[in-house]
Formats: structure tokens, sequence, C-alpha cells
């Protein structure tokens, strides 16, 4: 829609499940354009809760989304899952299709694109993620820091307007971890990423947000709010043993 | 489609029927079996065409014969069937080698020895010369109901995921000194077959919601459309044609 809307704007969210559990008490969340920012939260904080109202998974409750200006409502779902791209924790959730290559086409195809502008949108799309030489591959076949980032693949063939990655970096070795951040800083879109990994999150997302207990508790620069020791424990965030925010220089972003 | 899911049934190969289009094969050999099993069981020189018929196949294929022949064992247990037949019908018996055979149970075995062999072997030179991706892309292209090709592929796809958690859940049963050894244990392992579906079911919810997230709205995207040629429907029909001119033989003659 309009070019000078921000990426993600939530407001007022709030949201029980049907059995009573009210999951967010009211969050209130704008995302610019082509920023990167860290979504920390304890577990049970309502992180996942607030993903799946940002495509529209999860409706119903109170207050609104949108995605580029465009609200997350029935009539533009269709539209709504284009632009936002989430990629679930566990690949194998992610890769349904029986090869690479059509799993990566499989968003794009269900928007009714097809031929060769969907090769080339497919072709794109692992090239960004240094996969192209695995098109043909089944998923099972790939090893796990492979399959994360086909799964990321699949969703940049749709060129989101903003990318949600839930917790990217679990069960990746250092050398997939780092990988999949050199691919994630090269990329030209809005970041959106869950994590219980703080160092990741610094090397990463200049600006974070944490949310605890269904509303946002704080919202600034990553570094800041990791040296903030009474915020994080009063959060149960907890950084790795030795590992010093303040140690580290974050690059400009 | 590349080497992807090269299944064990599967014959990897180029020749002409290698080449044609899964629906093509699939429609022949449906229809082949049909006149197969159409033909009257006392035209028995007309059985002994249809298995050259099917060693022609074999030939343009570039199957060798003992290929053929040992995924022929699939059989067996049909076959023991029809060996019981001839000592169990009823009406007028014959002696052999000092047994009494019955006469309708001998047609009745040579009926369903001789229909089952030529089925399985149709069958077994469609499955080692189409891949399994492609079979259910020609089951899709046949009007196959949607679901029951969806059904099918994620069978395939998450057949080995499946597969593997079972063996993780065995293995952690082991190590917890478990072995199943006769009846008392068999609760054990009922419970874990339960416990096997429930996380394959939540796993189904997990798939359907990335599905959905990308834009999943009932029907697969149709991602490889493989049309054929007049030419190509011609040569698949070779086959069945062929067969039916033998089967009206067999009943006229």
């Amino acid at each position: 829609m309009n070019d000078d809307s921000p990426s993600l704007e939530v407001s007022g969210l709030a949201f029980a499940y049907p059995d009573g559990h009210q999951a967010l008490f009211g969050v209130d969340l704008t995302v610019g354009r082509g920023e990167r920012v860290a979504l920390l939260g304890p577990n049970g904080a309502g992180k996942t809760t607030l993903v799946l109202h940002l495509n529209g998974i999860l409706t119903g409750g109170v207050g609104t989304v949108s995605v580029a200006g465009l609200p997350v409502a029935k009539r533009n779902l269709a539209e709504i899952r284009r632009r936002v791209g989430i990629v679930f924790q566990d690949p194998d959730d992610q890769l349904f299709m029986p090869t690479v290559r059509e799993d990566v086409a499989f968003g794009p195809a269900a928007a009714g694109m097809r031929g060769a502008e969907l090769e080339t949108r497919v072709r794109e799309a692992l090239e960004q993620v240094g996969m192209a030489a695995f098109a043909d591959r089944p998923p099972h076949h790939l090893s796990f820091g492979q399959r994360r980032r086909v799964a990321v693949a699949t969703v940049l063939a749709m060129r989101p307007e903003i990318l949600v990655l839930d917790e990217p970096s679990s069960n990746l070795d250092p050398a997939s971890r780092r990988e999949l951040a050199d691919i994630l800083r090269s990329l030209d879109v809005t970041v959106l990423m869950v994590t219980h990994d703080l160092p990741y999150a610094l090397e990463l997302c200049p600006r974070a947000v944490i949310l605890s207990e269904g509303v946002i508790a704080a919202d600034g620069p990553t570094q800041r709010l990791l040296c903030d020791e009474k915020l994080m424990r009063a959060h149960r965030l907890e950084l790795p043993f030795g590992f010093d925010p303040r140690s580290v220089t974050v690059g400009a972003a | 489609m590349g080497a992807g899911h090269a299944h064990k049934l599967f014959r990897h190969g180029h020749s002409p029927v290698h080449a044609l289009p899964a629906h093509c094969k699939l429609a022949a050999t449906f229809a082949f079996v049909l006149v197969v099993v159409s033909t009257p069981r006392g035209a028995v020189w007309a059985f002994g065409l249809y298995a050259v018929l099917i060693a022609t196949v074999a030939a343009a294929a570039r199957i060798p014969a003992g290929f053929l022949l040992r995924r022929l064992v699939i059989e067996v247990p049909f076959v023991l069937f029809a060996f019981l037949m001839p000592f169990v019908a009823e009406g007028e018996r014959v002696g052999f080698l000092g047994m009494s055979l019955s006469v309708p149970g001998l047609w009745g075995a040579w009926n369903v020895l001789a229909k089952g062999t030529l089925g399985v072997a149709a069958s077994v030179l469609l499955a080692s010369t189409t891949e399994l991706r492609a079979l259910l892309l020609g089951l899709q292209r046949l009007r196959l109901p949607p679901l029951l090709v969806q059904i099918a592929s994620f069978m395939i796809r998450y057949g080995d995921v499946i597969t593997d958690e079972l063996r993780r859940m065995s293995i952690a049963r082991r190590s917890r000194g478990f072995e199943a050894r006769g009846v008392r244990h068999w609760g054990v392992l009922a419970k874990t077959a339960g416990a096997l579906f429930i996380r394959s079911y939540e796993r189904g919810e997990r798939v359907y919601l990335a599905m959905v997230s990308r834009g999943y709205a009932g029907s697969m995207p149709v991602i490889d459309d493989v049309a054929a040629t007049r030419a190509q429907w011609a040569y698949a029909a070779a086959l069945p044609v062929t067969a039916l001119a033998v089967c009206l033989m067999g009943w006229t003659l």
C-alpha cells in the first residue's frame, strides 16, 4: 500500500484462548521498514501467540494488526500471508513437499504464479540462502542447518514485507548458526526474530523488545536491554555463562 | 524432478517407457489390467499373448527379466491361496499324483494365478519406470480426488520423519532397560504406538499451520504441469489396445 507505513503495526492486541487462558494483554509494537527487531521473553510470555496473530492464523481478540498499512482481516488474508513470511521452529513442519524446489515454489504457486516466472522466483530464493544446488533433493536428506536455510527460502520466495523467524538458531551447530546469521544480514527485508539466544539477538538485531506476561515490557536498543541486569532478571532472561554484552562492539545497522 | 525420491521400486533409466508422462502410463496400466481380468479363463493362449506383451514392454523399458521376476515375489501370498483352491473347491474331481483335485478349483486357481501375475507384472513395470513423485502427479492429473493425492504425498514426505521418531522412542525405551520380550510387554508397545499417533497428529497440526501461512486454501497449487501429446497417448495406448484385441478374440474364438 503506501510506502511510508511501517512494515508492522500492532496496537492494543489482546487475546485469550478458547479455554480461557489469556495470552496477550494489549500489545503495542511498531516495526519500521528494513528494521531487524528481536522479540525476547521467557517461555509462556505469549511470543508464539503474537506471531500467529501477525498473519491472521489467530484472530478474534481485541486490537489491530496491520502489515505495510494493510489490516489483518479475513478479506485480506491471502495478501497478508504473502506479506508476512513466518519461518517456524521445526523445519520438518515447514518443509512438507517432496522436493526442495517444490517446497520453495509452494507459496508463490498458491498465489497463482506459474511457469518461468515461478522457476526464477524459486531459483532466486534458493540462491539467497546458498541452497540452489539442492533444489531437487528431498528435504529429509538435508542436514538440519540446510533444512533451516531452505525453510527461510520458502518464505523469501513470496517476497515478504516482513520475515518472522521463530527461534532461528535453535538446534544449529555454531557454523550453521553463523551461516544463517550471514544470510539474514545479507537480506534486504524487515525481520522480527523470536529468540532465547540473546547473543544472536545482539549480533543481528539493533533493536529488541521484551514480551512478558502478555505485554511489551521493554523496547530499546538490544545492547542497552541486555546490559540492564534488573530488567533482565525481572523477565527471566539470562545471558549465557561468560557472555558480557558490554564487551561486544555492535556494528551500526 | 531430479534424483529426488529414488524409491527402491524405481529403476533409473532413459527408455521411451520412462519418458512417457506418468498419467499416460497409469491409464494404460489400468486399462490393461481391466482387459486382462475380463478375458475368459478358458482362453489359455490369450494369457500367453498377454505375457508376451508384458515382456515386450519390459524390453522397451530395458527392465531385465530377473529384476521383473524378483519383484513378482510380492505375489506369493496370493499364489498360495490359489494353490489351495483345487483342494478345497467343490465339484467334479480328477486324480493327480494320488491327490484328488477339483476341476473347477483348478480352473479357479489358474484364473487367479494368471490374471494376478499379469496384473502384478504390469504394476511392477509401471513402478519401475515411473518415479513415486511423478506417479502422484499423474494421479492428480487423472482427476483422482486431490485430498487422496495430498494424503499420499504427505505419507511419502513424512514416512521417514515418523519412522525416525519411532526409532528414537525405541532407543529411549531401551536406554532405560526395556526389551520387548513377549506378551507382557505389549502394553508398553501399545503405549508407544499411542504416543507416536499423538506426536504425528500434533505434527500434522503444525504442518497445516505452516501451509496456511504460505497461502494454502484447500488445494495444492500445480507446480509441475506435465501435458501429454497425442503421440505419447497413442504410444501408451499400444499396450491396452493390443490386449483388448486379444481379449475380444478370446471371447469370440
